[in-house]
């Protein structure tokens, strides 16, 4: 019961204290909501990006056309062979006929092609269609498929073909992400402690000027909770405000961005997927931007007040 | 109650506030403690008060060892406690019932209990019907007497009161000291720090005079001359 009192005690103070520095709370909230918008565009960003080299990445797989004269075990076991390596995540049978339906396919409107693809027999070879789960690391695949008695099984006029020029828009898009996940990082570290400090001294203000009161408290036998407490609830209080702010403006940006570019791509980054994504997480990445504003109001005025809340103790 | 065993103080090398002093104060006495300024009186009651750690020496009040007080027991101690000030030190953007009240829901007292208890302490201290009045719309004297309203409300064993009319005329003062010795009447321990002679000679307690850092003289039923 008493606990419960000093619980509530403390929430309505913290809650008071906010209303009336009113305008500190308005600096503290306004850094905290530009740390977490930057923290909350990272991620959105980075989910789209991911997405963008994900969906290259399903596209991308390896053929390995086969000599006519492979039979079916051999087939079986160079199939079997390729599953066991690590990069692969799925081999496909394409054959002859497969070949052939296909091309008929592509080419439906290239009478000529196709009349005389139909005069000689089948001349497409069987293939096998390897997918890699990353298709940056292939050297593993291909340096199997090198091998003398794997060589044998090919046909040697096809080649195998490793999707290049997609590897290449693949190596960029990853190369951009990655430099944007480090500056993403660097930018929420900076912001992250510039408000922490900022959050820091609005409180040891508010303190400064309270000190006569804390001492009194002090003196009248207040724990060091019950009088860092509502600073704590305050710093909370802006945490999520900050939070339901940055959520808000995020989502402002991606539904005027997407309206505006009719779900087009802005640079590099696919708004349309951003948009969706966001949309989809809205409850968590509301959670989290939550969780983050918490924990930063609550580090912050924790270690503002630590120092003021000291027992003397000097001897 | 109080117990004070060759306790001593030093801040520096060159100043000793408290040099060895002794002291034993039973339940339900009242002490008056005497003595001129920079004498030792404010080191002493910080010292009681756990504002200050002694150098050396040994206190223990009310059956608390403080050499073996935690930190984080401060608090409970100081509720055990009650300390009135000269300069009352009372919350100025709180009226009178809830500067007293402050005192109770520090200690997690229900708003119920509350209403009923803060009532009878201000009639305690004659401070009836002002309630809602703010501290700068009092006089120096009524001030005080929150401050000794706030401090006993939570009934503690010991009441220490430094300086209390140091700031308050005559009609004033002696309006605070009828208070304390009332106070000290329902049974509470009253260690009194004042220089106001007039005071200390009609009271007629025990008094102990402190100079230098030491006890100059501890007696009974006692005056005292500057």
């Amino acid at each position: 019961m008493k606990r419960l009192n000093t619980f509530r005690r403390i929430l309505r103070t913290g809650m008071l204290n906010f209303v009336r520095n009113a305008w500190l709370a308005v600096a503290a909230i306004a850094i905290m909501t530009v740390t977490l918008t930057i923290i909350l565009f990272s991620i959105v960003a980075n989910a789209t990006f991911a997405n963008t080299i994900q969906q290259i990445n399903d596209k991308i797989n390896i053929s390995v056309y086969l000599n006519d004269n492979v039979t079916d075990k051999q087939r079986t076991e160079l199939t079997n062979q390729l599953k066991k390596l690590p990069n692969v995540r799925g081999v496909t049978y394409v054959s002859k006929q497969d070949a052939l339906a296909k091309y008929r396919t592509d080419n439906a409107n290239k009478q000529s092609l196709l009349q005389a693809i139909s005069e000689t027999g089948n001349p497409l070879p069987a293939s096998l269609s390897i997918d890699p789960v990353d298709p940056t690391k292939i050297d593993v695949i291909k340096k199997f498929l090198d091998k003398p008695e794997n060589k044998a099984l090919q046909d040697p006029q096809a080649g195998t073909s490793y999707s290049g020029e997609r590897k290449v828009a693949i190596d960029n898009i990853s190369h951009a992400t990655d430099i944007l996940q480090q500056v993403g990082i660097v930018a929420v570290a900076i912001f992250a402690v510039i408000s922490v400090l900022i959050i820091f001294n609005t409180i040891q203000m508010a303190i400064f000027n309270r000190r006569d009161e804390l001492t009194i408290m002090r003196l009248l036998g207040a724990t060091t909770w019950f009088i860092r407490g509502p600073f704590v609830v305050e710093s909370v209080m802006h945490g999520v405000i900050a939070a339901v702010v940055s959520v808000a403006l995020i989502r402002g940006v991606f539904v005027t961005a997407s309206s505006a570019l009719q779900a087009s791509s802005l640079g590099l980054l696919d708004i349309g997927y951003s948009s969706q994504y966001f949309n989809d997480k809205f409850w968590k990445l509301l959670a989290m931007q939550l969780l983050i504003g918490i924990v930063i109001g609550a580090i912050s005025s924790y270690i503002a007040t630590r120092r003021y809340l000291k027992f003397k103790t000097s001897k | 109650m109080i117990l004070l065993d060759r306790v001593t103080k030093v801040y520096n090398r060159k100043s000793t506030a408290l040099d060895r002093i002794s002291l034993h104060v039973e339940p339900k006495e009242f002490v008056i403690v005497v003595g001129q300024s920079g004498a030792g009186k404010t080191s002493l009651l910080r010292l009681l008060t756990r504002e200050e750690k002694p150098t050396s020496g040994k206190i223990v009040i009310g059956g608390v060892d403080y050499d073996k007080l935690k930190d984080r027991d401060i608090p409970l101690l100081r509720r055990k406690i009650g300390v009135v000030f000269q300069d009352f030190k009372l919350l100025p953007n709180k009226n009178v019932f809830e500067n007293v009240a402050f005192a109770l829901e520090i200690v997690g007292m229900g708003n119920r209990e509350i209403r009923h208890t803060v009532p009878r302490v201000l009639d305690i201290v004659n401070l009836k019907g002002k309630e809602n009045s703010m501290p700068n719309e009092l006089s120096g004297g009524e001030r005080q007497r929150v401050a000794i309203a706030r401090a006993i409300v939570r009934q503690p064993k010991i009441l220490i009161a430094d300086e209390p009319t140091g700031n308050l005329d005559p009609k004033n003062a002696w309006d605070v000291i009828r208070v304390l010795e009332k106070i000290n009447r329902y049974g509470t321990t009253v260690l009194l720090t004042t220089h106001n002679q007039d005071i200390v000679n009609k009271l007629k307690r025990r008094v102990i005079v402190i100079e230098g850092g030491r006890v100059a003289s501890d007696r009974a039923n006692s005056e005292y001359h500057l």
